[in-house]
């Protein structure tokens, strides 16, 4: 028998309490930036300039030991983590070891990484550096500039993209669901404090690209049910588009979800933050397509006399690409 | 409609055919690069059995372009320097000194004495005593500028000369100024290509970036410090005359000449002439070597202007002293026991063996134009790429078996459909990648694991549209047909949109961030490709065999 994640048939109504669920998303916007903004996030050296340093030794780390042998050298701010992973060997104990950009120079000097290896070497004789990465606040100043060009104008080419494919109500409607997907991440990442590097934005990015494919689906069908049912309230338009889209919705997500989780579990600890950032992206850019996009397709209105009348000339117009 | 047609049917398997082909190389990673690399030193130093074996490990008619793995995969180092531009107005002002001066004393009767004021690095300030003769002075020293080659510059000339009261000012044009500036990056470019080469490590990356910036990445090397150790020095040899030696090093050096410390005496001194006799530019080659003494040296030969400015010098000067300088650090400064002719000398300092052959290995390369700032640097080491390879191995093998289970799960004989396109996606976005010469960073191994996970949207599209379609149309054929015609606006809308943020993502980011946004965008388009293409081949042609009077979906 197969697999069903829905039934063939859902009249779920989502819609019913949709200003509760478009105040609830609003809320959820608001706290994420006011954590952003009284927090602030755990950026990494991307974008504040400064050093970090991997290091592996057989011996487990103490982070005491690691600062005391450090604190001689005086390099302002040192920030010492052990790090955890299910890929470790048994004896490989990893840290994370983050020096903040010295004033006098751009990148870091060598001789301050050869400082920083012979104090460690006399509290972990086997002490080895497997990574070394420094950014000068030159660069780091430039990265967060490219950074958020870059958001805005992913945010920017959909909302015109969307706007010539449909109706303006639907681009400010997905626009909105993408500015709450966003908001949303860098919230968490905010709120837990995770590095924040330049790798997170590849991953907001492509929370853009996802949540806006599942919104774009969504919409696919409200344009298609909105020529089908001409009389139907919006409401029910959009609640049957859901709903007729919703096994689909939920079978792609637990795809991808699948994939990001072996990916997050299995993937080592390089990358975790950035399928992190993915992982939260589908789920939180699942549930904006229909509790934000569409909420706010039904607060706007939707015109509904479309200038083409003939929905096999305006309804798809890929249809006639012979695939 | 379900139909394909047979050109159609044989292009859309000669598509995966070839995608098959251009990826399998890379299910023989070590293999095929052993045997590539055997190839390229074959050709470079010719054949010896040893190399001639290992080329045949793998078959020259089959394709040999691998995926390159990024630094974060590989190991290695990379750098983003930044190249001093304005250095090189200095010495362009300093190797003009000589000239004007030469030019002004011919009309010493016009002009009167003339001396070289202090003035800022990339101007000059000559005084001369008879400020009458200044229209006169200012003619001359025009008479020097030369014009601008370039499109933007043309038609103005290297140098502004403006004269105030008895003093003239020299200043390079702004049109110069930025051709020069190009100039500067693109020799230093050139430069640590070269000494890279010398070096000997397989594919670096070189590259300029923005208009004063280069960005270095070389795979398998240690350590960055290592990397800036051999592009980071300037390697600016000079000979110049030597006017003094002190161990003040506030001495005051007096105009035109520069105070530069002894590289081996502590504490030591040494004032001399700005302009040098000759540099490092007019070398043609240099070799490790020893002294007399079997000390480790340096010896070098000029090229003919450059032996003939050194012959000449020599002639002159015999007795005096005369500074080799490396990047402001005198080596050495000999006096002069008699006429060197023939051009070439040795130099000696207080050299290992080791530093020797670095510094002729920097001497051959060329001097850098201009010293380099770093603003960026990265070391992965070799065993952290791996583990990120083997984790990223485990996690793409456990996402794809999840993936092809669940689809099975879903869609019975559909989700086999799907899961062969799905399987065929990949081989395909693996062909590509090799084929354009992609670089494999972690977070495009994410980008393939994100494309698995979102590659079967397509197919979960259509079939769940054929199912809908089932129950009103009439007939499997039609429902088919519906299906992938109605799902179809959706899914070119959706990844269109998606295409827009990777391609952002590429024009914007670099390093790791473009090579997500590759893996990304073409896997953006493999997965439309074998969701409408190969999946409905497999079906229609499963379709006209059976000829099923239902399907379930």
């Amino acid at each position: 028998m197969r697999l069903r994640l829905v039934p063939d048939h859902t009249s779920f109504d989502f819609f019913k309490h949709w200003k509760l669920w478009l105040g609830f998303s609003a809320t959820l916007m608001v706290v994420a930036l006011v954590s952003f903004l009284m927090q602030g996030l755990n950026y990494g050296i991307d974008f504040r300039g400064g050093t970090t340093i991997r290091t592996e030794s057989t011996q487990p780390v103490d982070v005491g030991t690691y600062r005391d042998a450090l604190t001689p050298l005086g390099l302002g701010d040192v920030l010492i983590s052990e790090v955890f992973d299910p890929n470790f060997r048994a004896d490989q104990h990893v840290a994370m070891i983050r020096i903040q950009a010295q004033d006098d120079q751009e990148a870091v000097s060598t001789e301050m990484v050869d400082k920083v290896e012979a104090a460690l070497k006399g509290v972990a004789p086997d002490i080895k550096f497997v990574s070394v990465e420094s950014v000068g606040p030159k660069v780091s100043g430039e990265l967060i500039q490219t950074a958020v060009l870059a958001v805005a104008l992913a945010i920017g080419a959909v909302l015109i993209y969307i706007w010539l494919r449909f109706e303006w109500q639907f681009a400010l409607g997905a626009v909105i669901a993408l500015v709450h997907d966003v908001l949303l991440t860098i919230g968490i990442f905010s709120e837990l404090q995770i590095k924040f590097d330049l790798s997170i934005i590849a991953a907001l990015l492509t929370i853009v690209g996802y949540s806006l494919n599942d919104t774009v689906v969504v919409f696919d069908r409200v344009r298609e049910n909105l020529r089908k049912y001409k009389q139907k309230p919006l409401a029910e338009v959009l609640n049957l588009s859901i709903n007729e889209t919703l096994s689909r919705t939920l079978m792609t997500s637990l795809t991808t979800l699948l994939a990001l989780i072996s990916l997050l579990v299995l993937g080592g600890d390089v990358i975790r933050g950035f399928v992190f950032a993915m992982t939260w992206g589908v789920i939180v850019g699942t549930y904006s397509s229909i509790f934000v996009a569409s909420a706010i397709l039904l607060f706007l209105g939707v015109k509904r006399d479309w200038s083409k009348p003939d929905p096999k000339q305006s309804g798809n117009q890929f249809a006639n690409i012979d695939a | 409609m379900l139909q394909f047609e047979l050109w159609k049917r044989v292009l859309i398997w000669a598509v995966c055919a070839a995608g098959i082909i251009l990826s399998l190389p890379n299910a023989f990673y070590t293999r095929v690069e052993q045997a590539n690399d055997a190839r390229a030193a074959i050709e470079k130093t010719g054949a010896t059995p040893a190399l001639e074996a290992q080329a045949a490990r793998w078959p020259s008619y089959l394709p040999s372009d691998l995926v390159n793995l990024g630094l974060d995969l590989r190991g290695g180092a990379h750098l983003l320097a930044e190249v001093r531009v304005a250095d090189v107005y200095k010495s362009r002002m300093e190797a003009l000194w000589p000239e004007i001066r030469d030019a002004l004393r011919g009309e010493r009767a016009t002009v009167g004495t003339i001396r070289l004021q202090p003035s800022p690095d990339d101007e000059l300030r000559i005084r001369i005593s008879q400020p009458d003769g200044m229209a006169k002075a200012l003619e001359v020293v025009r008479g020097l500028s030369r014009p601008i080659q370039t499109l933007s510059g043309a038609g103005s000339s290297d140098i502004v000369v403006s004269g105030q009261g008895g003093e003239i000012t020299v200043k390079l044009s702004d049109a110069e100024k930025l051709a020069t500036d190009d100039r500067t990056v693109r020799q230093s470019l050139e430069i640590i290509r070269r000494r890279i080469d010398e070096v000997g490590t397989r594919e670096p990356t070189i590259q300029r970036q923005g208009s004063d910036r280069i960005l270095i990445q070389v795979p398998g090397i240690g350590s960055a410090a290592e990397l800036k150790a051999v592009i980071g020095t300037t390697a600016q040899l000079t000979f110049n005359p030597v006017v003094s030696r002190g161990t003040n090093p506030d001495a005051s050096a007096g105009v035109g000449n520069k105070l530069v410390p002894a590289q081996n005496e502590p504490g030591v001194y040494y004032t001399i002439e700005a302009a040098p006799v000759v540099t490092g530019e007019e070398l043609v080659d240099a070799q490790p070597s020893f002294d007399q003494n079997g000390r480790p040296a340096v010896s070098f030969r000029f090229n003919t202007s450059g032996a003939r400015k050194f012959g000449d010098y020599t002639r002159d000067n015999i007795g005096s002293p005369f500074a080799i300088v490396l990047d402001d650090e005198v080596i050495s400064a000999p006096v002069i026991q008699a006429h060197i002719a023939g051009g070439s000398g040795i130099i000696t300092g207080n050299f290992t063996v080791e530093e020797s052959t670095n510094l002729a290995v920097l001497l051959r390369a060329g001097a850098l134009p201009a010293g380099l700032d770093f603003l960026e640097e990265r070391t992965i080491g070799p065993e952290l790429g791996q583990d990120s390879i083997d984790a990223g191995k485990l996690a793409t093998g456990v996402a794809f078996a999840a993936v092809l289970v669940f689809m099975t799960l879903a869609y019975g004989l559909f989700g086999i459909f799907a899961n062969i396109a799905l399987i065929l996606n990949v081989t395909l976005l693996f062909g590509l990648l090799s084929m354009v010469g992609a670089t494999l960073t972690l977070p495009g191994i994410a980008g393939i694991v994100l494309t698995v996970g979102m590659a079967v949207d397509a197919n979960v599209l259509i079939f769940e549209r054929i199912r809908e379609e089932l129950k009103t149309a009439k007939g499997p054929a039609r429902a088919i047909e519906l299906g992938y015609e109605k799902a179809l606006s959706a899914i070119l809308d959706a990844n269109i949109t998606t295409f827009i943020t990777a391609v952002i993502l590429f024009a914007i980011g670099s390093g790791p961030v473009r090579g997500f946004a590759i893996t990304l965008g073409l896997g953006l388009i493999t997965s439309v490709f074998t969701a409408i293409y190969v999946t409905r081949l497999l079906i229609s042609t499963w379709y006209d065999r059976r000829r099923p009077k239902t399907i379930e979906v």
